[in-house]
């Protein structure tokens, strides 16, 4: 019931994150990586000891290569981001990168992607993007499709479709504040938005609906069930036995997610993080957003009618 | 009773024999894996590029001059010639495969070319986009101007480009190449079949130059000039340059590779270092190890006994997971091992539904028993609920994916559909078993869970 009670502080708090999301998207934008714009990325390791970055910036700058960008990277390595090369400009940004053979390397990693791929992906993401928010919508809707609206005593029922509509909104909470989270790692770690990025977003959405629909579905069985008198308490005792479950079900997902994270591959790090934020506001969402706002929109409705 | 019984002892049988499969096709976990028999050592991991090492190369097709109707067969035919030339690096297992142009992939036909293992990819792209010129060369006639060049020792070279002229005969009226060896000397030769029109074409410079040279040139340079004896009418001919005979059997694989049906460009390129890979695979099998560990260890301590069984269950899902990891085979990337991990915490969502549902009929008072079924029972639709959302996602992404995605999408896919059987079959056959330890203050602790009594 606590979470009934207090629940304009938990709405308050979503809301606010929402927003700070947001503003971070457009104060710091999001930094779009070679996967979608194109371009080129060479990772070197050097054997003995790596060059200093401004002498190679310094040759870089005489030869035709378009714009470099040098970040040193592990002890020995460099990554090298440029536009996408030719085999004959790959070979001379690597003979550069050895000073001519004086510092001997080894390439760990090579990825030229040519503007049309690029197009291409990014056609793909937006399909896959708008095909699994339909998705996801028709699951919902067919989730909630059962016409009856049960209601507390001596009160008009919350419509099917108006739990539907919390769901999605507290989908695209789940979805925003990650990508929010993501900005600040664009901003000041470089991080830059890839495939993987798009798969976390997909994921996300697929993974958080669940929680939230799992709980309603207790809310409306508990309604049947006519536990109670009034709609908030409904929800809330609801709530007290759906919540355990809910962080437990999201805690075992966010322990081995966090494993990933600290222990995983370098290339699926800011994944593991970004699916860890999904998982843990998905959580909040769908016990501290959801369903408040379900009361909330009850308590609506019972003073429009007065 | 004794029919639970046996249903334990069937799963623990039937779970033990897939862990036995993984661990056994594992060449890593096995000593003398070389005198296993055939099935464990054909079942390896199959690893994508980004694990194994290699080249990811994205070519596009250029069928501009191929007429709407032909565009497939064109490409069919563009991959199986790239596939041959792929097939003489000795790279093992690479993949080629045509990308039609569509809605979601754009206008371009491309082509995708795995090379792993390979990351000399300049050496790779050049070998791929080479085709080998074969042409058949006449002596000049007489008094044609011939260029000698005289060197300062006085000895005098004769320029060969000038002492032959071209004809019409060239590769692309072959048919076939073989790899032979001469009878007497063991020398390696490359004998050519040419077609109806080569046959012709042959037949017809044989017979006017017979005492004469005929030059075969490779790649503008002559490798062989025999002297013609006689016509040959049957458009077989033979070259015996001074082969070693890997270049024998190289050159008989690129004649046979044939000239590109449609010309082709690099678009993109990838190479992954082996030591990278490695250090991923590394990396991915150490989170997943420590993940399952500190998974196991909360069930156990949260929810007791059906936390432990739970753990069992979950050995027995990671089991099946890995042999169909090899038996299907899915091709594992990074973004796949994430897929899988995530997977492995999904799994227990399903038992963490049910032991929930548990602990609350047994607030309720019922037995052991009637909870166990109870539990069971009344935490399907909550379990399918959770699960068809997250199917939804991992099908269009599937649809939608590069390999790199499809990696994911499957391993997450296949980790949904597994767990739903292992939490209703494996746990359920565990747990309804259990029940025959009998009602009493200690199993009713043992099946309880949490802080609570």
């Amino acid at each position: 019931m606590f979470i009934i009670k207090h629940k304009k502080i938990f709405i308050s708090i979503s809301i606010i994150l929402v927003l700070l999301s947001v503003a971070s998207l457009f104060i710091f934008g999001l930094r779009i990586g070679i996967d979608f714009n194109g371009g080129a990325l060479t990772e070197v390791v050097y054997k003995d000891s790596r060059p200093a970055q401004s002498d190679l910036d310094t040759v870089f700058k005489t030869l035709d290569l378009g714009s470099l960008l040098i970040q040193p990277t592990g002890e020995l390595g460099y990554i090298v981001k440029s536009l996408d090369l030719s085999e004959a400009q790959h070979a001379l940004l690597l003979k550069t990168l050895s000073q001519d053979g004086k510092s001997p390397l080894e390439e760990k990693n090579f990825n030229s992607i040519g503007p049309s791929v690029g197009r291409e992906l990014t056609r793909k993401a937006i399909i896959a993007i708008v095909l699994v928010s339909l998705g996801i919508i028709f699951f919902i809707a067919f989730a909630f499709r059962k016409v009856s609206n049960p209601s507390a005593v001596g009160r008009h029922g919350v419509a099917s479709w108006k739990y539907g509509l919390m769901a999605i909104i507290s989908l695209l909470h789940d979805v925003i504040i990650p990508i929010g989270l993501f900005t600040l790692l664009s901003h000041f770690y470089g991080a830059e938005v890839d495939t993987l990025f798009v798969v976390a977003a997909l994921t996300i959405l697929g993974l958080s609906v669940s929680d939230t629909i799992v709980i309603f579905d207790r809310i409306r069985e508990n309604l049947r069930n006519k536990i109670s008198t009034s709609f908030s308490e409904t929800v809330g005792k609801s709530l007290d036995q759906s919540y355990m479950r809910s962080i437990f079900t999201s805690l075992t997902v966010i322990i081995v997610l966090l494993s990933l994270f600290f222990f995983g591959p370098e290339s699926t790090k800011y994944f593991a993080l970004m699916l860890t934020a999904g998982m843990f506001f998905g959580t909040y969402s769908s016990i501290f957003l959801a369903s408040p706002l379900l009361v909330l929109v009850e308590e609506w409705q019972e003073k429009k009618r007065k | 009773m004794i029919k639970k019984l046996i249903s334990i002892i069937i799963v623990l049988i039937l779970g033990s024999a897939v862990a036995f499969f993984v661990f056994k096709s594992e060449p890593k976990l096995n000593s003398n894996f070389q005198n296993e028999s055939s099935f464990f050592k054909n079942s390896p991991f199959r690893l994508g590029l980004d694990l194994s090492g290699g080249s990811h190369l994205i070519y596009k097709a250029d069928v501009s001059g191929v007429g709407a109707g032909d565009v497939t067969v064109s490409m069919d035919a563009l991959r199986d010639v790239i596939e041959r030339r792929v097939n003489l690096f000795g790279v093992s297992e690479p993949i080629v495969q045509v990308q039609s142009s569509g809605f979601v992939s754009g206008a371009e036909e491309k082509l995708i070319v795995d090379l792993p293992g390979v990351t000399d990819v300049e050496k790779a792209t050049a070998m791929i986009g080479q085709t080998p010129l074969l042409e058949f060369k006449t002596e000049a006639p007489t008094g044609a101007t011939q260029n000698a060049t005289v060197d300062k020792d006085g000895k005098v070279t004769l320029d060969a480009g000038s002492q032959f002229v071209s004809t019409e005969l060239t590769g692309r009226y072959l048919q076939k190449a073989t790899l032979e060896f001469d009878q007497t000397t063991r020398e390696p030769k490359v004998s050519l079949q040419f077609d109806d029109t080569g046959t012709k074409l042959f037949a017809r410079i044989t017979k006017d130059n017979v005492g004469k040279m005929v030059a075969i040139y490779l790649d503008g340079a002559p490798i062989s000039t025999p002297v013609v004896r006689e016509e040959i009418p049957n458009g077989q001919a033979v070259i015996s340059g001074n082969f070693t005979p890997v270049e024998a059997k190289q050159l008989v694989g690129r004649l046979n590779s044939g000239a590109l049906p449609v010309p082709i460009s690099l678009l993109s390129r990838q190479t992954i270092g082996a030591t990278l890979g490695g250090d991923a695979v590394a990396a991915g099998v150490k989170a997943a190890i420590i993940g399952f560990l500190v998974v196991a260890l909360f069930l156990i301590l949260w929810y007791r006994l059906p936390g432990l069984i739970a753990v069992f269950a979950l050995c027995i899902y990671i089991a099946i997971m890995l042999a169909l990891f090899k038996l299907l085979p899915v091709t594992l990337t990074a973004a796949g091992i994430a897929g899988f991990i995530i997977s492995i915490g999904i799994a227990v969502d399903a038992n963490i539904l049910i032991f929930e549902r548990l602990k609350e009929e047994l607030h309720s008072d019922r037995t052991i028993i009637d909870a166990v079924t109870a539990g069971f029972h009344r935490a399907w639709s909550s379990i399918r609920d959770s699960n068809i959302s997250t199917i939804i996602s991992a099908m269009i992404l599937f649809w939608f994916g590069t390999s790199l995605i499809k990696g994911f999408a499957l391993t997450l896919g296949i980790g949904v559909l597994v767990s739903m059987f292992s939490a209703i079959m494996i746990s359920r056959i565990f747990l309804s078993g259990l029940v025959l330890i009998g009602e009493g203050k200690v199993s009713r602790f043992l099946f309880s869970s949490g802080i609570s009594k």
